[in-house]
This record gives structure tokens, C-alpha cells and sequence, in this order.
């Protein structure tokens, strides 16, 4: 019977979450079990609505499992556009308090929405079918594990709902991008073990003989990914049957493992993983190899080596020990060399085929995710040093600074990925129109602009009024003024976060039409017919 | 087995071993003959479809 065994497993784990409902120690566990529960019951009852009791046909062992792919190229754009949706809220928040409601939708529980929204359910989920992608094709072989990949793309998705769904009910560890309970944690370390197991597992069952550099970096990824999660979540639970657990760490101590999972969080998850995208899908869309080889697996080693101990400069000025504050700034400048060396790295693959970026939105759209990441990963050492970070730290800067990040270099490398990919995935020749990725890319270009920029301006600003003394030694300001200070700012970002989220949109439209099939009636981009293009003597040959 | 210890072993030896692994594998990449070597690795994705 098809789903037998996943039907039987789900109803006793629907059981579990029955039973926790009913005995749970407090309100909100006993609340959150039911989500589970209800949760469960829908995948058991869908499972037994596609059930059937025919024999089902041998797989081909040398195609490739492409299945949880498609469905993790569709939840990347539906998370992504939840993530940045309400992101654009909390932004409206800041700006205009009474959108706050209480209890559920204020922006003390929206705001890890937004973060783990858009970091582990957007990006996490681009990560999830990217890497099965990339895997697959650069080992020339089918997934490990039969159906693994489908409990780690399902369980996955179950650690997302529980995650946010836990943050809206008031459920959190106070832990910044590790907010999720003690259960939901157990929950994603099982997943994530299964999800090494199919990654290396198939890097295991390759047929070339080389393990190619894209997937250095995913399995980086996972394995710290891996190693953070469970060490920054070591905490004991009140009671198994309770929603509050305590950390095994206290003080300092405490606080240098939440920082040191915080930053590599944005090294490993927002980074290794990316790169691992940029070094297989910059190729691809622009048909030509990786600049230098040789440099990619520098550019690994470095990252690698160095990243992990930049965590400390998130406690700048605090009572973490000033020898350990140095060593993460010193790290954090260091991290400048392999931060350019991979972006030269990325955009010099282009070298030859400039041309590509007039006629191709998509190769536009990676060049600037990876114009975007060298920029980010200039501004992120700079803000590492003590001087700097003294003005720039807690203010709307570091905000900036992330969203640049993130916006630029993942969100973009993302949605290149995802528009490579969909066309591939479902077999159709191009997608639905590239005239809407000319359309997405300017309005995410223009609105990271106008969010960068008007963060710098704020962030600057606010941590400049903290300062201020007058010349007897009183602060100037009060808190409120710089607040009040910063409303125009915020509704400004808000602007920009808006066109960012109105670009997803488009891209998600695109992506549906492409998926359904269709094709939009539209001029050609200018110069992409190649028969129309007048020869070109001078043009550089790529060797 | 103190703090004291743990981290005097990781200033001293640790952090020997892990520089020299890395300057190994920066030399491995760039030894001589491998630039061929690389240059298929490099080609890889674009082999398939």
C-alpha cells in the first residue's frame, strides 16, 4: 500500500500531539499542540486521499528525483513572499504604532516571523531544492535514500509552521534566528540529520570522480549548520510537557554562543550555502565555467577557516572578555579577503560574455546579488571595528547592513536560481516572460536602495543623538526624540521593503504562469536575437 | 581538563595544526599540474543538462 507506513507513523505522532494538547503545563504549549495536531491530520488526511493499494512502478535508478524539488522551488516563492509580506508590516509598525494587536500580531512576535521567514523558511527552502538540484547533476546521480527527500522537505516545512505559528502564540526563547522552543528544536535536528544523510549520501553514490565546489559549500553548510543548531539550543525544558526550557549556558558564556550560532548563522546559512548557488548557477546561466577553479576552493578554505570566529563582534563593549572582542573583530577584517576573492571570482565568470547582462535579466540578477554580497561583505568588517561598531551598533545601521545583505546578495541570487531552475524543472522551454524579470529586477534593485540608503541616514543619525553630550556631560536627547527622530526614516524603508515585497510578487506571478505553462506574447529583449546582431570583430573569445 | 588548559592548548597547538592544514590545502590548490585538473572540475555543471 502506498503511504502505509507514513500514514500509521503520522497518526501516532497526531496521537502524541493529542495527548501533549491535553496535558500540557501551559496555555500556550497546549495551544501549540493542537496546531501540530491539526497540521497532522491535514498531511494524513491528504496522504490518504492520494493513497492506493496498485503496485507502483520501479523508479529508474539514473533519472533524477525531482519531485520534492518542484515542491521546494514553490514553497521558496511562498515563503518568500509570506517572509517579506510581513516584513513590510512590522516596517508599517515601527512607523505607525497602533498597527500593533495585541496579543498575537504585535511586533515582538512578528518580528521573528519576519527573520525566520525570510532566513529559514525563504532562504532555507531556496537552500533545501537548490542543493538537491546542484547534487544531483554535478555527481550525476539520483538522490540517496529513496523517499528522504520528501521527509526532509515535509518535516521541513512542519518545522516551519511550528516555528511561527509558536512565535505568534507567544512561544520563544529570546534567542536571536533560534527562537523556536525545545521541541521544535529536536524536531529540526532530526530533520537536518536526515537531510545530510541525502546530501552526502548522494555525494557518496557519485559518478564523478570530483566533488565539485558548488557542493563543498552546501555541505559546509549543513554539517555547521548542524553543529550550531544543536549546541546553541542546549537547553533543559521546565517540563516535557511545557513550552519553556532554560539554556545550558548562563551570563557571558550564554551570551558568546547565541553570537557566535548568530554570525555564523549569517556565514554558513546566508553565505556557504548562497555561494554554492553562485558557483553552480552564474556557470549555468552564462554557459561558461567558473573564472578561476582553483580560487573557488581558496575562496572555501578561507571562508571556512575564518568565519567561524568572527561571532564576537556582536559583543563589542560588553562583558565578554576584551581579548575575545579583538579576535572577532581581527577575524571579521580578515573575512574582507575571501569575501572579494569569491565575488572577483563570480563576477569575472562573466568575463567575455558582458554582453549577457543587456540582454539577460537573469545574469543581470545574479551579477548584482554578487555585487551585492562584495558590498555587504565590505560594510560588515568595517562595522567589526570597535570604533565604528561603537557608533553604528544597536542603531537602524546594523538593520541596514543586514537587509543589504540579505535582499542583495541572498534574496537575488535566490530568485536567479529559482528562475533557472523552474523553466528546467517542469520542462518548459522558457519562462512565462523575462519583460516581468526586467520589471522584478528594478523594483528589488531600487527598493534595497532606498532601504540601505535611508538606513545608513537613520542609523547614523540615531547613533549619533546617543551620543551627544552637552558641555556639562548630559546626553542631550532622550530616548523618545530619537525615536520621534526617526519616523520619516521608517516610513522610507517601509517604502522600499514594499517594492522589494511588489517585485516578489511579480516574480511569483511569472513563476505560476511559467508553471502552468504559458507564455507571454512579448518583444524579445533588445539584442537577444543573435541573428540580428551585427558581427563583432573585436569581441573576446573565451579560451 | 580546566578552561585554562583547553585554551592554552588551542592558542598554542590547535592553532598551528589548523594554519598549516589550511596552508596545506591553499598549496594543494595551487601546486603545479593542477590547474588542468581544475579546469575540468570547472566544467562539470556545464557537462549536464
Amino acid at each position: 500500500m502506498r503511504f502505509g507506513t507514513e500514514i500509521v507513523a503520522l497518526g501516532l505522532f497526531a496521537f502524541v500531539a493529542l495527548v501533549a494538547a491535553g496535558f500540557g503545563v501551559d496555555e500556550p504549549f497546549r495551544q501549540h499542540m493542537w496546531v501540530l495536531l491539526i497540521v497532522l491530520l491535514g498531511f494524513i488526511a491528504i496522504l490518504l486521499r492520494n493513497t492506493s493499494f496498485a503496485a507502483t512502478a520501479p523508479v529508474d535508478p539514473s533519472a533524477y528525483m525531482d519531485g520534492p524539488i518542484r515542491y521546494g522551488a514553490i514553497a521558496t516563492m511562498f515563503w518568500g513572499v509570506v517572509g517579506m509580506l510581513v516584513g513590510v508590516v512590522i516596517a508599517l509598525q515601527l512607523a505607525y504604532p497602533d498597527l500593533n494587536v495585541e496579543p498575537w500580531l504585535n511586533f515582538g512576535r512578528l518580528r521573528p516571523l519576519h527573520t525566520s521567514g525570510v532566513v529559514f523558511a525563504f532562504g532555507g527552502n531556496a537552500l533545501l531544492c537548490t542543493s538537491l538540484y546542484v547534487v544531483q547533476r554535478t555527481c550525476r546521480a539520483r538522490l540517496f535514500g529513496g523517499d528522504l527527500a520528501w521527509f526532509v522537505f515535509w518535516g521541513y516545512q512542519l518545522f516551519i509552521v511550528m516555528a511561527a505559528t509558536g512565535y505568534l502564540l507567544g512561544i520563544t526563547e529570546s534567542r536571536e534566528y533560534a527562537e523556536p522552543e525545545w521541541y521544535v528544536d529536536i524536531w529540526l535536528t532530526i530533520v537536518w540529520v536526515a537531510y545530510l544523510i541525502l546530501f552526502l549520501g548522494t555525494i557518496l553514490k557519485r559518478k564523478e570522480p570530483h566533488i565539485y565546489v558548488a557542493n563543498w559549500f552546501y555541505l559546509s553548510f549543513i554539517v555547521t549548520i548542524a553543529m550550531l543548531h544543536v549546541i546553541n539550543n542546549l537547553s533543559i525544558p521546565v517540563s516535557f510537557l511545557g513550552s519553556k526550557s532554560y539554556s545550558a549556558f548562563s551570563g557571558v558564556q550564554d551570551a558568546l554562543t547565541q553570537w557566535w550560532y548568530g554570525h555564523n548563522a549569517v556565514g554558513f546559512f546566508l553565505t556557504a550555502g548562497f555561494l554554492g548557488m553562485m558557483y553552480y548557477f552564474v556557470p549555468k546561466q552564462a554557459n561558461r565555467p567558473v573564472y578561476s577553479y582553483r580560487l573557488s576552493i581558496i575562496h572555501f578554505w578561507a571562508l571556512i577557516f575564518l568565519y567561524i570566529w568572527a561571532g564576537p563582534h556582536h559583543l563589542h563593549y560588553t562583558a565578554l572578555p576584551d581579548w575575545a572582542q579583538t579576535l572577532g573583530m581581527a577575524f571579521s577584517i580578515m573575512l574582507w579577503m575571501p569575501s572579494w576573492g569569491g565575488m572577483i571570482n563570480g563576477l569575472m565568470t562573466l568575463s567575455g560574455a558582458w554582453d549577457k547582462l543587456r540582454t539577460d535579466p537573469i545574469i543581470r540578477m545574479m551579477v548584482m546579488a554578487v555585487a551585492f554580497y562584495g558590498m555587504s561583505t565590505f560594510e560588515g568588517p568595517m562595522m567589526s571595528i570597535k570604533t565604528v561598531n561603537s557608533l553604528s551598533h544597536y542603531t537602524d545601521w546594523t538593520i541596514g547592513h543586514v537587509h543589504s545583505g540579505a535582499l542583495g546578495w541572498v534574496g537575488m541570487i535566490s530568485f536567479g536560481a529559482i528562475y533557472y531552475m523552474v523553466p528546467k524543472l517542469w520542462n518548459r522551454e522558457r519562462l512565462y516572460s523575462l519583460r516581468l524579470v526586467t520589471w522584478h529586477f528594478w523594483l528589488a534593485t531600487l527598493g534595497i536602495v532606498v532601504y540601505a540608503a535611508v538606513m545608513w541616514v537613520s542609523g547614523i543619525m540615531q547613533g549619533l543623538m546617543w551620543r551627544e553630550y552637552d558641555e556639562q556631560g548630559f546626553l542631550v536627547y532622550s530616548f523618545a526624540e530619537t525615536v520621534a527622530a526617526m519616523h520619516p526614516y521608517y516610513i522610507m524603508r517601509a517604502i522600499g521593503g514594499a517594492m522589494y515585497l511588489s517585485g516578489a510578487l511579480i516574480m511569483a506571478w511569472n513563476i505560476a504562469m511559467t508553471i502552468l505553462g504559458y507564455q507571454r506574447e512579448e518583444e524579445p529583449m533588445p539584442g537577444s536575437i543573435p541573428a540580428l546582431r551585427p558581427a563583432r570583430s573585436g569581441a573576446r573569445k573565451w579560451a | 581538563m580546566d578552561y585554562n588548559l583547553m585554551r592554552e592548548f588551542a592558542d598554542s597547538w590547535g592553532l598551528l595544526a589548523m594554519a598549516l592544514f589550511f596552508v596545506g590545502c591553499v598549496a594543494f590548490a595551487l601546486r603545479p599540474g593542477g590547474r588542468r585538473q581544475a579546469d575540468e572540475a570547472a566544467r562539470i555543471p556545464l557537462k549536464d543538462d
